[in-house]
């Protein structure tokens, strides 16, 4: 009769030990990400963040290192700081619903109508301009939309520089030119974190299976009444993730708002700033605490309003 | 009797496959209609062609007299029970069967009267407001039965709508869907591959095999008298001897079947049409009967009923009557 020789060797006895023990073997193995992801991560962020319980001295230009609520409420009245609020969360919200519109056919044509072959052709396309460099996409983007630019030579040369004038010509969205209009603004960041919404929204739709669009026909529903009451509510898990991306993306952005736009300030831009030169690290810790805020809120909605049901 | 369903012609093609050739049919109003076949054989396909989730290539689809060929699914009066269920997994048990009658603009408290009279008739009182992961398959499979009963519809289609279930809850939901059939007085359309489910609960059966209907008859016909050895293989367990086989042995120019309950052991010199013998391969316990594969000197297995067990390689002599072959052409 043959006999299994078990091997009884130090790493042996571990293995057997972490076989029987998940517990043990779980704890091994989440420890050091969760060490990073505490500590290192979540740990830095809490000390930026106690910073703006911290003021900056006036007349000396020194950090005080003592509690006080002095930098927050400077942050929330002054007409300066509130409009860098305002109009970051008025960019970030037209830059996520821009994209879930944009996104939502090319994600719905994704999961259903793709075969093997064609998906992954979209899923390259979706996925390419996130292998050049941001940077390089932000400026070549800065180059399309300049006055000397393609989409204003193929305006001009069909003769509707007229309607690009007028749409230019709209208080605070318009601007010079495109490349210095917040409508410049919301197309780069449309475009630049587009892939952040197709994706969640494809993932989400490609789980909901083609019966139920069937079975909501079958009883009746119109192919607009299924939109809004089946494969909408289905998909809003993915739509959540990827608005959170697109929202949160665009709050804390200070590159494209550098580049393109205007001279007025974003909040990424008055972080950097106030962190740098200015040397105000406890105000760039509470505009920082702003993003944090806005998007505690916006999930809170969000769940409310049964975004993760169907997770 | 007015015709509830007719398809004339239809044809498709999905992939270079044909999955249904030419295939015409015609169901009675009121009537409980199986199409039975294996799995690939294009049942299903027909299913949903008539539903409407599927447009043929070629032919007509008509529905109560009028051509639906190409009308979508929302617009044909008919509802189909789905073979997992398809229960919109966001709503409720209520949500879920009363949304089509919310499509249809019916005023609430109606709604949810008319929810919670088909609710008791599928006995699930009271489960209005579960949410459909915490059901049972069995449960699941009465919500969605009650969501396509409550349009009271003219022809319901059920695509395999018990294959998910364990052997006794599918047997007693047999019972329960014959009953709410002719309580309901509609047209069971209704695909299976079980050839037991559909010989028991229905008035006529179509049999598809790749792509062609073989045979349509009542449950009777088909398993006494197939029209092809496919059907007889098919439908129950027989044994089925081909034409080579069957003329150098048993004096027939044609291939045909013998039914095991047919076959008899010979034990004293009783005189049978035909006689042969064979050694035992394998000796089953079924339960009420021992099933026994033989094989001949002639290489042909043959499946028998004993009421004993034997042993394997005993040599036995069986025999059975002209009456009882079913002879193919």
């Amino acid at each position: 009769m043959n006999t299994i020789t078990l091997k009884k060797n130090f790493f042996s006895l571990i293995s057997d030990y972490a076989y029987k023990n998940k517990t043990f073997l779980f704890i091994t193995f989440i420890t050091p990400p969760l060490a990073w992801l505490g500590i290192v991560y979540l740990g830095s962020l809490l000390i930026l963040l106690m910073h703006s319980f911290f003021y900056l001295d006036g007349f000396t230009g020194q950090i005080v290192y003592k509690f006080s609520f002095q930098t927050l409420i400077e942050l929330f009245t002054q007409r300066a700081n509130i409009d860098i609020i305002i109009r970051t969360i008025g960019m970030a919200s037209s830059v996520t619903i821009g994209s879930a519109i944009i996104g939502f056919p090319v994600a719905y044509y994704m999961a259903k109508f793709t075969g093997k072959k064609t998906k992954a052709i979209f899923y390259i396309a979706v996925m390419l301009p996130l292998w050049s460099s941001y940077l390089v996409r932000v400026y070549s983007w800065k180059l399309i939309l300049a006055k000397e630019g393609i989409i204003n030579w193929t305006f001009e040369k069909l003769h509707f520089s007229w309607f690009l004038d007028l749409v230019l010509s709209l208080p605070i969205i318009g601007g010079p030119s495109l490349s210095i209009s917040y409508i410049g603004m919301f197309l780069v960041f449309t475009f630049i974190w587009l892939p952040f919404m197709i994706i969640p929204i494809q993932a989400a739709l490609e789980r909901v299976p083609n019966n139920l669009l069937d079975a909501s026909s079958d009883l009746g529903a119109t192919p607009n009444y299924t939109f809004y009451k089946i494969i909408l509510p289905l998909a809003m898990p993915g739509i959540a993730a990827g608005s959170i991306f697109t929202f949160s993306l665009t709050l804390g952005d200070y590159i494209i708002p550098y580049i393109i736009g205007t001279s007025k300030f974003f909040i990424g831009q008055a972080v950097y700033t106030h962190q740098g030169v200015a040397g105000n690290i406890p105000l760039a810790a509470a505009f920082s605490i702003v993003p944090i805020i806005v998007m505690g809120i916006y999930i809170f909605i969000a769940k409310r309003l049964g975004a993760f049901d169907a997770l | 009797m007015t015709l509830a369903v007719e398809l004339k012609n239809i044809s498709k093609i999905y992939d270079n496959v044909n999955a249904l050739k030419n295939v015409n049919l015609k169901i009675s109003d009121g009537e409980f209609f199986s199409l039975l076949g294996p799995s690939g054989s294009g049942k299903t396909t027909c299913l949903k062609i008539i539903a409407g989730f599927e447009q043929a290539n070629q032919g007509y689809v008509y529905l109560f007299g009028d051509e639906v060929s190409n009308v979508p699914p929302y617009k044909r009066k008919v509802n189909t029970v789905f073979q997992d269920y398809a229960l919109f997994p966001h709503m409720s048990v209520g949500q879920n069967i009363g949304y089509s009658l919310k499509i249809r603009n019916i005023s609430k408290t109606e709604q949810q009267q008319q929810v919670k009279e088909i609710l008791e008739i599928v006995k699930l009182s009271g489960y209005e407001d579960r949410r459909t992961n915490q059901l049972s398959g069995g449960q699941k499979q009465r919500v969605a039965l009650a969501r396509s009963l409550i349009n009271k519809p003219k022809v319901l289609l059920l695509d395999e709508p018990l294959g998910a279930l364990d052997l006794k809850l599918r047997e007693q939901m047999q019972v329960e869907l014959k009953v709410l059939q002719r309580q309901f007085n509609i047209t069971f359309i209704y695909v299976t591959h079980d050839q037991q489910e559909a010989l028991s609960m229905s008035d006529r059966i179509a049999v598809f095999n790749e792509g062609n209907i073989e045979q349509v008859d009542t449950p009777a016909n088909i398993y006494l008298s197939p029209k092809s050895s496919f059907i007889a293989n098919f439908v129950g367990t027989t044994n089925v001897i081909n034409k080579d086989i069957a003329s150098n042995n048993f004096k027939l120019t044609k291939s045909f079947s013998i039914r095991p309950e047919n076959i008899s052991i010979i034990k004293s010199d009783k005189n049978y049409d035909y006689n042969c013998s064979g050694s035992v391969i394998e000796s089953q316990f079924q339960g009420s009967l021992y099933k026994i594969i033989l094989k001949t000197s002639f290489n042909q297995q043959f499946i028998i009923n004993s009421k004993q067990p034997y042993e394997i390689n005993s040599n036995i002599k069986f025999g059975w009557f002209e009456k009882d072959i079913i002879i193919f052409d």
